[in-house]
């Protein structure tokens, strides 16, 4: 019992050991990367694949959001009779917080899967150790481009999501409430500072990077075997996710902070 | 024959490649058992031994791909095994590895492929590249295919096309994974003339694994045979077919010793 424990907490020690090193790994070479055209090549078709593939399940997401939220809050801010302030909860909670989250979520579904999927078959067919002995670095060659493009993505991805929201949320309130445009927009654009987008736009450029880190690293360390790169995408989806939710709650209360620290704290409603 | 004298493994004074006292083992199971071998410049060595032996993972020592668990792994005098990853880098594009399973990137084109390592040497020009990849995929017999994907080809095309890739560079050293496994008889013999024709213009020094004979007796200069952890034997392909010792006879003829049998009445 106490045996499998330790070799339990030895083994995630010893795989967060290998995590941090792949990430640095990664991490320091991404400036060379950008500065350097000859790798540019390699980058563009994971713009296209990562970032233009995903906007049609971004817009779903963030339409329906938006849908949700004012249809919810609807009612309740009815009876307070503060229906006009709808937009402010509305667009704080999609630009604070579902919206990097949820394309977070979506992006480590649609993509982190296809990342594991892809560098754990180049693994289990030998590809990765094809690239190794012409002399390639695989973290150069594959994972470098694949976490900048996530990097650069997330948030684009993000602002896709946000938009369709509000305009989900607009849709309730205006279309399907009645309730006037004018001063719904006017509370809106009120109450949500820059500082709010600025924050939410931040943390999905942190998820996008863990994603692209976690997905690659899932797939350069898969077992081998159709069923070992299946068990890998799965275990990438749930560990991007696990790491999202806890990464957020912590940047949460570190915005939270350097915003109370500049600004001091100030009521919404 | 100009390179008589490497018919006789012992005489080079200094080897190209060794390995000393080499040990691997995954978990508990042990694979390399103190390998000692040492192959001078130009040879052709050929290995074989049963499926699951661990002439694949003995051969990608030889190229950093697998760390020993104990022992050195030297190349003119360096230690593979302690290099910096980016000499090794450099070191590894004077060789050609021929994967078992061919290794190609499926998802790049048999042109791509072939062309990718002088791609990352930089050196070249688009056209230089495609002449060069044209002129190598014309020595495996398949010219011609350059915009096929690896998933439109047949197995045994494809490794033709990872052979091609392999010699792309004009290597120092080429390690072939079974070269002519799944390959038709005739074509498999067209291979090992280009193993034979690599070694005469080029002089490169090559390690073979395979378990086709008619390679072994066409390209050895040497051949060795890996059981249990080490060598049981290192010779001329002449010494093989006359060795009396039964396990390297049985596997010349090809007959299943009567333990392997009873092996297979217990399963059934
Ligand atoms: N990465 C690895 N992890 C764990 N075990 C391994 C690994 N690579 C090889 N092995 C084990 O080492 C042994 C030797 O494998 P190897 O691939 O070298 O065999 P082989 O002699 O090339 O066989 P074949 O002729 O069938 O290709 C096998 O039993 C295999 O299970
Ligand atoms: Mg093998």
């Amino acid at each position: 019992m106490l045996a499998t424990v330790g070799a339990t907490t030895i083994r995630t020690l010893e795989s967060m050991g290998t995590f941090s090193r792949f990430s640095w790994k990664t991490v320091s070479q991404i400036p060379v990367a950008c500065v350097r055209g000859r790798d540019w090549r390699l980058l563009m078709p994971q713009f296209y694949l990562i970032g233009v593939r995903s906007v049609p399940v971004m817009v779903v997401t963030g339409v329906f959001v938006g849908l949700v939220l004012a249809a919810q809050a609807a009612d309740q801010l009815h009876a307070a009779g503060l229906e006009t302030r709808m937009g402010v909860l509305v667009n704080l909670s999609l630009v604070k917080e579902l919206g990097p989250v949820l394309a977070g979520v979506m992006l480590a579904g649609r993509v982190g899967g296809a990342l594991t999927a892809e560098l754990g078959t180049m693994r289990v067919t030998e590809q990765l150790d094809a690239l190794r002995v012409m002399g390639t670095d695989p973290v150069r060659h594959l994972v470098v481009p694949r976490v900048i493009a996530c990097i650069v993505l997330a948030p684009i991805l993000t602002m896709y999501c946000n938009m369709m929201g509000s305009i989900g949320g607009w849709f309730v309130a205006v279309i399907v409430h009645h309730i006037p445009s004018e001063p719904y927009q006017y509370y809106t654009a009120e109450a949500i500072e820059k500082w709010d987008i600025f924050s939410g736009l931040t943390k999905s450029v942190v998820f996008g990077g863990l994603i692209g880190l976690i997905s690659c690293f899932k797939g350069f360390n898969c077992r081998s075997g159709a069923e070992g790169v299946g068990r890998a995408c799965t275990s990438a989806f749930v560990t991007s996710f696990i790491v999202i939710l806890i990464t957020d709650f912590f940047m949460l209360r570190l915005m939270q902070d350097m915003y109370n620290t500049i600004w001091g704290f100030k009521p919404v409603l | 024959m100009p390179d008589h004298d490497s018919k006789h493994p012992t005489d080079s004074p200094t080897p190209l490649i060794e390995l000393v006292d080499v040990y691997k083992a995954f978990k508990t199971q042990v694979v390399l058992n103190g390998v000692n071998l040492s192959i001078p410049e130009g040879q052709t060595v050929v290995i074989i031994g049963a499926s699951g032996v661990g002439k694949s993972v003995l051969i990608k020592h030889i190229v950093g791909l697998l760390q020993p668990d104990k022992g050195e792994i030297v190349f003119r005098g360096q230690r593979i095994d302690q290099i910096s990853t980016a000499a090794l880098a450099k070191l590894r594009r004077r060789f050609g590895y021929l994967f078992q399973l061919s290794a190609l990137f499926d998802s790049m084109t048999a042109g791509e492929n072939v062309g990718f390592p002088i791609r990352q040497d930089g050196s070249k020009t688009r056209d230089q590249i495609d002449r060069i990849v044209a002129k190598k995929l014309r020595l495996v017999g398949l010219d011609g295919i350059q915009s096929k994907m690896p998933s439109e080809l047949s197995g045994g095309q494809k490794k033709r096309v990872a052979l091609a890739r392999a010699i792309a560079l004009d290597p120092e050293v080429i390690l072939y994974d079974e070269p002519t496994t799944g390959l038709d008889p005739v074509r498999a013999d067209v291979i090992n003339e280009l193993i034979l024709r690599l070694k005469k213009t080029l002089h490169v020094t090559s390690i073979v694994v395979t378990h086709d004979l008619s390679t072994v007796f066409k390209v050895a200069d040497r051949v060795l045979m890996l059981m249990s952890g080490d060598f049981i034997f290192d010779g001329t392909p002449d010494e093989l077919r006359n060795s009396d010792e039964p396990r390297v006879q049985r596997f010349i003829s090809g007959h299943a010793s009567d333990e392997d049998i009873l092996e297979l009445d217990g399963a059934a």
